[in-house]
Formats: C-alpha cells, sequence, structure tokens
C-alpha cells in the first residue's frame, strides 16, 4: 500500500492529539472486552442449556429438598426418557473466596444425562469403582493443580456427616473437559451413594433437584406440566422449567448489572466518536491547503476520500487492536472474582465484533470530514494554504 | 509533438475566455474575452497587479478551475470540459505546478514530497525512487532528500517543490510567483534552474511575477490588466 506513509505521517502529525484520541479509543474497547466476557460468563449457560432438559426443583425454593423415590415415578411419566438428581453441598476448598460447586450425582445417570461433560472411558471407570471417588473440571484441577489419585478435603457448609463431621474427602478419579468452550468445567461430582450413606439419618434420601431428558423438545411443556401434576397435593410440590430458563433464572439476578454496564458502554462509544470525530475534523480542517495540493497534483476526489477514511480507520483500528488485545491478555488470566464467573472467556466472536466495530468507528467518524475534504475546490483550498 | 503540429505549434490556446466570480449578490468579473497561445517550449512570464487575474488565469490552464466562458486546449485536448475526475488524470500527467508558499508537506521529507506525483502513477518503488532522486539531483538538493521542510531554507524549499512539479515530466510546469517569497540570490537561484530547465530539457514553463528581474529571463512576458492580456506592460 504505497499510501501508507503518507496516511501514516499525517496520523503522526499531532502526536499529543492522535495520542490521546487513540488512548480513549483503547479504553473504550478494554471495556468492550471485559462487558463481553462478563456478558458471556452471566448468560453463556442459557446458550449451552440442553433443550431436551427439563430442572424439577422444590415449589417453594431450591433449598427446598426432594424425595430421592420420586425419580422412579418421574421416569413413569409418557415423554421422559430419563431423570437423575443433583444436590447442592456448598463446600469450601481451603478459602471461602476458592468457590466452585460440588455436587453429588449418580455418576452413570448423570454422565449420561450430560454428554457435554467429557470423561474418558477409563476414568469413568474408575469413578464407577471407588465409591469415594470424584471428577472435577479441567478449570478446577488447573487451579488447584489436582491431579488424578489426589485427595481432596472439602468442607461443606450444608452438610455434616453421621459423625458430626464436616470435612468430607474425596479421591480425585478423574478430570474432565467441555464438549465446548462455553461448557462450565470448574464443578466437582462426587458420588450420591456414598454422600447418600455418610450423612446423618434425618437427611437421607433427600436430594436438591432433578434433571430429566424429555424424549420431544417441542413437548417439553406438556411433559413439565405432567411432572408438576404429578407431585400436586404431595409434601413436596414440585416447579418444572426448562434448563435455559433456569439457567436464565439465576443469571437474571445478576442481569441488571449487564444492562447498566451496557449502558455505560453504549456512552462511552459515544464519546469515542465525538473525540475522534472531532480529532478527524481537526485534522481535515488544518490541512485544507495541503489536501488542495494534493488535488492540484492530480489526486481524485475519490482518492482524497479514500486517504481520509483510511487515516481515521487506521486510529480506530489501531486503538481497537490494542484495546482488545489489552483485554484479551487480562482477560485469558481467568475468573477476576475467583469463582463466580466460572465462564469467564472472551468469546471469539465478541472480538471479531469488536474488531468491526473499530472499523465501523473509523468509517462513521471519517466520513463527514472525508466528504469535507472532497468538496473542496482546488483553486480555493491552496488560496488557504 | 504530433499534438502540438495538430494544435498550430501552440501547446496551449486560451481562447475568447471570461471568468466570472460570485460572492454574495455580487459578480467579480477578472477575466473577458482573454486570448493567449503558448507554444511548447516556451517561457513565458505573467506579470500584473495584484488582484488582476493571473493565478485565476494559471489555474485555468492547469485545469484547476473552469472558465466561465470560452475554452482552454492544452496539448490539443479541450480540458474545460473534462469531467473532475478526467481532470485530475489530466493533471497528474501534464501539470507541474509550483507556488509561491512552496505548499510542501511539513510531514513528509524532502523526497517524500517529490514522490508524491508518483504515487498516482504505475511506477514500482525502485522507479519512483529513481525519478525522485533524478528530480532532486536536477535540483540540486540531493543532500537534503530526507531533511523535513522546515529544516529547509526558502530556496531549498522551493527547488524541492520545483522537483515535486517536474517529477513526473509533464507538459507544462506552471510557477505562481516562485520567487515572490524568496531573498534576491535565493530568487535568482530558482531563475536560474527553471530557465535551465526551459533551455536544456526543454521544459514549457509559465510562470506569475511581479517582478521584472524575473520576467528578464523568460523568453516573453505578456501582462494582465482589467481582464485583458496585451504584450505592453499598462502604464
Ligand atoms: N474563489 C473566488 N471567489 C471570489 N473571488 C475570487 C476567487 N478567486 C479569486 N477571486 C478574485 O479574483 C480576482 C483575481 O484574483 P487572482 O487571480 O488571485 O489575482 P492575482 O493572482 O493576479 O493577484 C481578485 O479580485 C480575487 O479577489
Ligand atoms: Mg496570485
Amino acid at each position: 500500500m504505497k499510501f501508507f506513509h503518507l496516511i501514516w505521517s499525517n496520523l503522526k502529525r499531532k502526536k499529543l492529539r492522535t495520542s490521546l484520541t487513540l488512548l480513549s479509543i483503547v479504553v473504550a474497547f478494554v471495556l468492550f472486552g471485559f462487558l463481553s466476557s462478563i456478558q458471556q460468563a452471566l448468560v453463556g449457560g442459557v446458550a449451552m442449556a440442553g433443550a431436551d432438559r427439563l430442572i424439577v426443583r422444590h415449589k417453594v425454593s431450591i433449598i427446598q429438598l426432594l424425595p430421592e423415590s420420586y425419580k422412579a415415578r418421574m421416569e413413569r411419566i409418557p415423554g421422559v426418557t430419563l431423570a437423575t438428581h443433583q444436590t447442592w453441598f456448598g463446600g469450601i476448598y481451603q478459602d471461602p473466596k476458592n468457590f466452585f460447586m460440588q455436587n453429588p450425582v449418580v455418576p452413570e445417570e448423570f454422565l449420561a444425562m450430560h454428554p457435554e461433560l467429557v470423561l474418558s472411558p477409563e476414568q469413568k471407570e474408575a469413578w464407577l469403582k471407588t465409591r469415594t471417588g470424584a471428577i472435577v473440571g479441567r478449570k478446577t484441577a488447573d487451579r488447584f493443580h489436582w491431579k488424578i489419585g489426589d485427595k481432596v478435603p472439602i468442607q461443606s457448609t450444608i452438610w455434616s456427616t453421621a459423625a458430626g463431621n464436616r470435612t468430607w474427602e474425596f479421591d480425585i478419579v478423574g478430570i474432565y473437559d467441555g464438549e465446548k468452550k462455553g461448557t462450565d468445567t470448574t464443578p466437582l461430582f462426587f458420588r450420591y451413594d456414598y454422600f447418600d450413606e455418610a450423612r446423618q439419618p434425618g437427611a437421607k434420601g433427600l436430594v436438591g433437584w432433578y434433571t430429566i431428558r424429555v424424549k420431544d423438545p417441542a413437548q417439553a411443556v406438556e411433559v413439565a406440566k405432567l411432572v408438576d401434576q404429578e407431585f400436586e397435593n404431595s409434601a413436596a410440590e414440585t416447579k418444572t422449567e426448562p434448563e435455559g430458563a433456569f439457567v436464565q433464572a439465576w443469571a437474571s439476578q445478576i442481569g441488571n448489572i449487564v444492562l447498566i454496564v451496557a449502558a455505560i458502554l453504549g456512552a462511552v462509544f459515544f464519546t469515542i466518536l465525538l473525540v475522534t470525530g472531532n480529532t478527524m475534523a481537526q485534522a481535515v480542517r488544518e490541512r485544507t491547503g495541503e489536501l488542495g495540493v494534493l488535488k492540484a497534483i492530480g489526486f481524485t476526489n475519490g482518492q482524497i476520500v479514500g486517504l481520509v477514511l483510511a487515516e481515521s480507520c487506521l486510529l480506530t483500528v489501531l486503538g481497537g487492536i490494542l484495546g482488545l488485545g489489552l483485554a484479551w491478555l487480562v482477560i485469558s488470566r481467568g475468573d477476576p472474582t475467583s469463582g463466580l464467573l466460572p465462564m469467564f472467556f472472551f468469546p471469539t466472536r465478541d472480538l471479531l465484533i469488536g474488531l468491526g466495530l473499530s472499523a465501523a468507528l473509523g468509517l462513521v467518524t471519517g466520513i463527514f470530514p472525508a466528504l469535507q475534504a472532497m468538496r473542496l475546490r482546488v483553486a480555493d483550498a491552496l488560496r488557504r494554504m | 509533438m504530433n499534438e502540438n503540429q495538430s494544435n498550430n505549434g501552440a501547446l496551449v490556446r486560451v481562447e475568447n475566455v471570461g471568468k466570472i466570480f460570485h460572492r454574495g449578490s455580487e459578480d467579480i468579473h477578472v477575466l473577458a474575452d482573454l486570448h493567449l497561445q503558448v507554444p511548447a517550449g516556451e517561457f513565458l512570464a505573467l506579470m500584473g497587479p495584484s488582484g488582476s487575474g493571473k493565478t485565476t488565469l494559471l489555474n485555468l490552464i492547469g485545469g484547476l478551475d473552469r472558465p466561465t466562458k470560452g475554452s482552454v486546449v492544452v496539448a490539443g485536448e479541450r480540458i474545460d470540459q473534462l469531467s473532475d475526475r478526467t481532470l485530475a488524470a489530466w493533471r497528474a500527467r501534464h501539470v507541474g505546478f509550483v507556488f509561491q508558499l512552496y505548499n510542501l508537506m511539513p510531514v513528509l521529507t524532502a523526497e517524500r514530497n517529490v514522490e508524491l506525483p508518483l504515487l498516482l502513477t504505475h511506477l514500482s518503488k525502485a522507479d519512483r525512487k529513481k525519478h525522485v532522486d533524478a528530480a532532486l539531483a536536477m535540483v540540486g538538493l540531493s543532500h537534503r532528500a530526507k531533511h523535513y521542510p522546515r529544516t529547509l531554507s526558502g530556496g531549498e524549499q522551493q527547488r524541492a517543490g520545483i522537483a515535486r512539479g517536474i517529477v513526473t515530466d509533464p507538459t507544462l510546469l506552471l510557477c505562481d510567483e516562485p520567487t515572490g517569497d524568496l531573498d534576491r540570490k535565493a530568487g535568482n537561484e530558482i531563475l536560474d534552474l527553471l530557465q535551465a530547465l526551459n533551455r536544456e530539457h526543454g521544459k514549457t514553463i509559465i510562470m506569475v511575477t511581479h517582478d521584472p528581474h524575473a520576467s528578464a529571463r523568460a523568453s516573453r512576458t505578456v501582462y494582465l490588466d482589467k481582464g485583458q492580456l496585451s504584450n505592453e506592460p499598462v502604464k
């Protein structure tokens, strides 16, 4: 691109002004990167939810427990192919800040229910053979440097053993990966039979919630109704929702924050638009005479528009790349809240959107000065050198 | 050369040209029924009082502006009827401009300034460099190639301006008061250079000037006053 030197030189003309403009663009894109990742972390689970899965919880609230015996009754309902349960364990590993989820599950049906969790056959085998065995997601394993064979003690804030002990010990027998990038690989899952036997007698046979699979996702709503009817007027009535809605309910608690940050980001980009637009307008105004010379030399109006647009795009795309790069560097170091945002990463899609946005910013801020430069009549412009 | 012959030997033919500017409701008649013929190889000086329309006439010949009436023919081509786009391309091919205030890009070195018109050609980078070096050598500025305009003297800046004007080997070199901002010594050097370009390289030059010393170097001088040209200075 033989015009690059000219464009670059023009950009460097007012170093301070260009640097300040560039800096504000960088800041805007760092912010953009963070917002995208937080948004993704909050609502990404919704997209990852299985369309054929329903969550059955206690009608009153998620912390009320359901009888283990519901499983068989659910599986008898037409349209349900599988039901399996999980229970909130509320454990702490070393420090309450190290948050991640640990749930007791029934291994075989749990894995069948969640094909998005990828576990090698040998490790699955080991889990089925080891009563105290647990599998943990890659992210948490990496975070605490856990290896297969490690014994990890976890203190439950809810459950104590029959002996009155709150510390439970698990043998890591497997480390699972996510099938997709957005799959949450922070939870630890351990065996329900070990859990149920060891916990205090009064709590036995109670579980947190059920996940059920329906034969036909199109009938999910009817099936959900049938399930709730089945347990109507019993001691533990249920509320059944698609998994997506369940995750959404979690996310919406923080969803307002997303909205607020989005509004802030909107304001920031609007400001950037004005700042960059002003920089470009000034850049064109102060070189009227030079533009006249270029036209006299034989630059066409189209080429003049191209030069100005290229300059504004160079500025904004450079700022975009720096900002997005910086955001990516920081974000790739992982969840800054140590556990609250297990799926915290910079989605590739948003990275591309960011780049597109930076180019669009360049075009929008450059187009009016470019047209102004184009409309300059040569003879008039030369008189203003 | 063919073009010139078909044009009765005149490289530039300005015929019956009028130019009216509008400023608000006021009409400013700058040129009226003006005729001018410039044969190829001539070094023409254009004199006249300030505001008489010298720059306006030069702009018409260089395709920077269009006459209100009449025609401007350069090298056989009627340029006043070309579209903006074609006219820009025509300027790139046929005209070199030299300005009173040099009009160099402050952000580019001398050689980058001289290279500018070549960016509009299909020349490779290496070929562009060859042309730039040759033009700088011709104006005696090779040793200042990498300097920015602000570090050059007025005379040196004008040399760079002339190098930029001739680097594409244009049909016509149009100079608007090229020595107007220089002291006598630097001005003389620039005039020497223009004269050499005319005599040794056969460049056709039209030079607007106020200065009798400058016009004395030209092969012919015409005087502009009240919108008309004459061969005698106006008393
Ligand atoms: N774009 C324009 N609009 C209005 N008036 C103009 C314009 N350009 C030149 N003029 C007027 O035309 C006259 C001739 O200008 P010019 O050609 O620059 O004269 P010179 O070069 O001989 O000093 C002046 O009165 C000038 O004010
Ligand atoms: Mg003038």
